[in-house]
């Protein structure tokens, strides 16, 4: 089983949603499509259902042409960021709604429902309606909804969007093992680095209606194939400054920090990706260097503090772990560990990726 | 914490208090005050009771003026909702179609009542108005000043032009409300337009509608104006309904205890079936 859009465009008048783009994904498989709003995720997933029809291109599933397929012929199900059920169904009626139309037997439904809600924490909650229900919960009915059919293709268009933060880590959490044991593929649209590195499974980078990059999510993370890839997938965003190589050592061309690298690259200009949370207050890894910043905002995220900082013309984010707060305009030292630095080349390209 | 006192803030609820009163409790209270006594103008009343609720409560002319208003606005509720929302299901969601069905969707609300009634009368006059005139050389026997049947027909019509227009415009407005994300979902079910419309829009336009129903209602329970000039009740009794009959009662007859009786039954009518149906609303809300 595959799901491959081959060369699929969208253009709506004059605006172009979806440049062309191909993407093979594989059965048994979690793709996260991470992107900002707008990067054209929603629209992919709708041509991925056949809710909507590509401009051009085509859609191939298990080596079946479905371009143009309805949706309704398709075999997939859909839970959106909106927590999107049949108001006046029960949670039970729900959840069977996609079963009853297509006329499966009352005592089968019975059994798959159960299952499914079990397997979702819904149990307690069947007889309900879903506006008694909390949004965790509405949510948890419409993923039900989505797995009781066994889809061969099943889409999540940023289902966790909506939901307060615990609820989300939560379901954020059982997620991934909803999906284990299942014959489908899964495609999950997010705006979240976290998203995606919590999800793990396949991730593809996308900006303004371009996939950037597809491949095995830490992959993706650790050696982004360009720096536009880079930025999508950081959050907060990434730290970028131009060096200046020679031999061994490398330097800011702002300033004078400089280190020892050990990138077999060649002498030069480049760009360095630095994560923020390789930017720490204190030392880590074995080749860290210092910096001197002008403390701009400091604040708490969870246990972890976030230093933007400015050096320079540097404008930068760094992210530490534990409570640490500073005064803002004070002066302070950090340390970048060298050895998680992203070099890029002048066409953006990563070159470190050895 | 201690509380200031301050009297003073009394004064700001004067105004309202003073409208209050000037705009509903005191015309409401002269009428209480007829229709307990029995006046011989000069200022010179006589009181007595309840005699007047009596002799309405118990009159067959009230009797059947409140089945005529009741079966009119049941009429008129049952083609208006359904052929409401009929028409607002078919209305351009996007494009240049949206302005223009709404405006043409509201021209009839902006017409002044007494223009409305004024117009169906001319249109429906059997020798020169078009839609009588078209009837008869038609070969049906169409006159609404002589047939019961026809000016009720005629009245009928009337309103559902006047104000179909509105529960469509509630809806329209009940139907976009509804996030693409439901009707993609059904999609992806496979519900039927029949399934997407009872499982997915009726429920979500269920509080517009409400409204739709109890303005409706209201209205059409209070209509005056138009019948009073396309037929003036007419031909005989046949479409006076409460309001009609009770002017003509006041006014006409000049029997003002009975005729204030009758207003506050009519209120009290009017008031309490709005407050069941309100009710009944509010309640399946809160289970649901």
């Amino acid at each position: 089983m595959s799901l491959e859009l081959k060369n699929v465009e969208k253009k709506i008048g004059i605006d172009t949603h979806i440049y062309p783009t191909s993407l093979k994904l594989e059965k048994n498989t979690i793709n996260v499509l991470l992107g900002s709003t707008l990067a054209g995720k929603t629209t992919l997933m709708q041509i991925m259902a056949g809710l909507d029809k590509p401009t051009s291109g085509e859609i191939w599933f298990n080596g079946e042409n479905v371009t143009g397929m309805k949706v309704q012929k398709r075999n997939c199900s859909m839970v959106y960021q909106q927590f999107i059920n049949y108001p006046n169904y029960t949670v039970y009626e729900n959840i069977a709604s996609p079963l009853t139309i297509t006329g499966v037997k009352t005592d089968e439904i019975k059994q798959r429902v159960g299952k499914v809600a079990e397997l979702l924490k819904l149990s307690a909650m069947l007889n309900k309606k879903p506006d008694e229900l909390s949004g965790g919960q509405q949510q948890r009915t419409a993923l039900a909804r989505a797995l009781v059919k066994d889809s061969d293709l099943i889409l999540l268009d940023e289902p966790l969007a909506n939901l307060d933060f615990k609820l989300r880590e939560e379901l954020r959490e059982e997620l991934p093992k909803l999906f284990e044991d299942r014959d489908c593929i899964v495609v999950y649209a997010t705006t979240e680095p976290s998203d995606a590195l919590m999800i793990g499974g396949n991730t593809a980078t996308l900006l303004e209606g371009k996939i950037i990059q597809y491949g095995k999510t830490l992959e993706v993370y650790n050696k982004p194939e360009n720096l536009i890839s880079a930025k999508v997938f950081s959050d907060p965003p990434m730290n970028i400054a131009e060096i200046q190589k020679k031999g061994d050592i490398c330097k800011f061309s702002d300033n004078n920090v400089q280190w020892k690298s050990s990138a077999k690259i060649k002498d030069g200009t480049y760009k360095i990706g630095i994560r923020p949370h390789n930017i720490t207050t204190y030392k880590e890894g074995n080749n860290s260097v210092e910096i001197n910043g002008k403390v701009q905002i400091s604040e708490l995220s969870g246990s972890e503090s976030l230093i933007h900082f400015t050096n320079g013309n540097l404008n930068w984010v760094s992210l530490s772990n534990g409570t640490q707060q500073k005064n803002v305009g004070d002066d302070t030292k950090l340390y970048m560990n060298t050895d998680e630095f992203l070099y890029f080349d002048q066409n953006n390209r990563l070159v470190n990726n050895g | 914490m201690n509380k200031t006192i301050n009297q003073k803030a009394w004064y700001f609820v004067i105004p309202v208090f003073v409208l209050v009163a000037f705009n509903a409790a005191i015309p409401l209270m002269t009428v209480v005050n007829y229709s307990f006594q029995e006046t011989f103008g000069n200022n010179v009343f006589a009181w007595e009771g309840t005699r007047w609720f009596k002799q309405i409560l118990l009159s067959e002319r009230f009797h059947a003026a409140l089945g005529r208003q009741i079966a009119f606005t049941f009429i008129i509720l049952l083609i208006q909702i359904p052929l409401g929302i009929a028409i607002a299901l078919t209305m351009p969601k996007k494009g240049l179609g949206v302005p223009v069905c709404l405006i043409l969707m509201s021209m009839p609300l902006l017409i002044p009542w007494n223009v409305v009634g004024a117009m169906w009368n001319i249109f429906a006059l059997p020798d020169i108005g078009f839609l009588g005139h078209t009837l008869n050389s038609m070969g049906f026997d169409y006159n609404f000043t002589q047939q019961p049947g026809d000016a009720w027909f005629t009245t009928i019509l009337m309103d559902v032009w006047h104000w179909t227009s509105l529960v469509v415009l509630l809806s329209y407005a009940g139907l976009n409300s509804i996030q693409p994300a439901y009707y993609q979902a059904a999609e992806i079910d496979g519900a039927s337009r029949w399934a997407t419309f009872r499982y997915i829009e009726l429920p979500k336009m269920k509080k517009v509608l409400t409204l739709a129903i109890l303005l409706r209602f209201m209205d059409s329970f209070m209509i005056y104006t138009e019948p009073f000039v396309l037929t003036g009740g007419g031909p005989g009794n046949t479409t006076a309904f409460l309001s009609i009959d009770l002017v003509k009662m006041a006014l006409g007859q000049f029997d003002l205890g009975p005729a204030a009786a009758m207003s506050l039954i009519y209120f009290f009518i009017v008031l309490l079936v709005c407050w069941v149906f309100y009710n009944l609303m509010m309640k399946n809300e809160a289970k649901s």
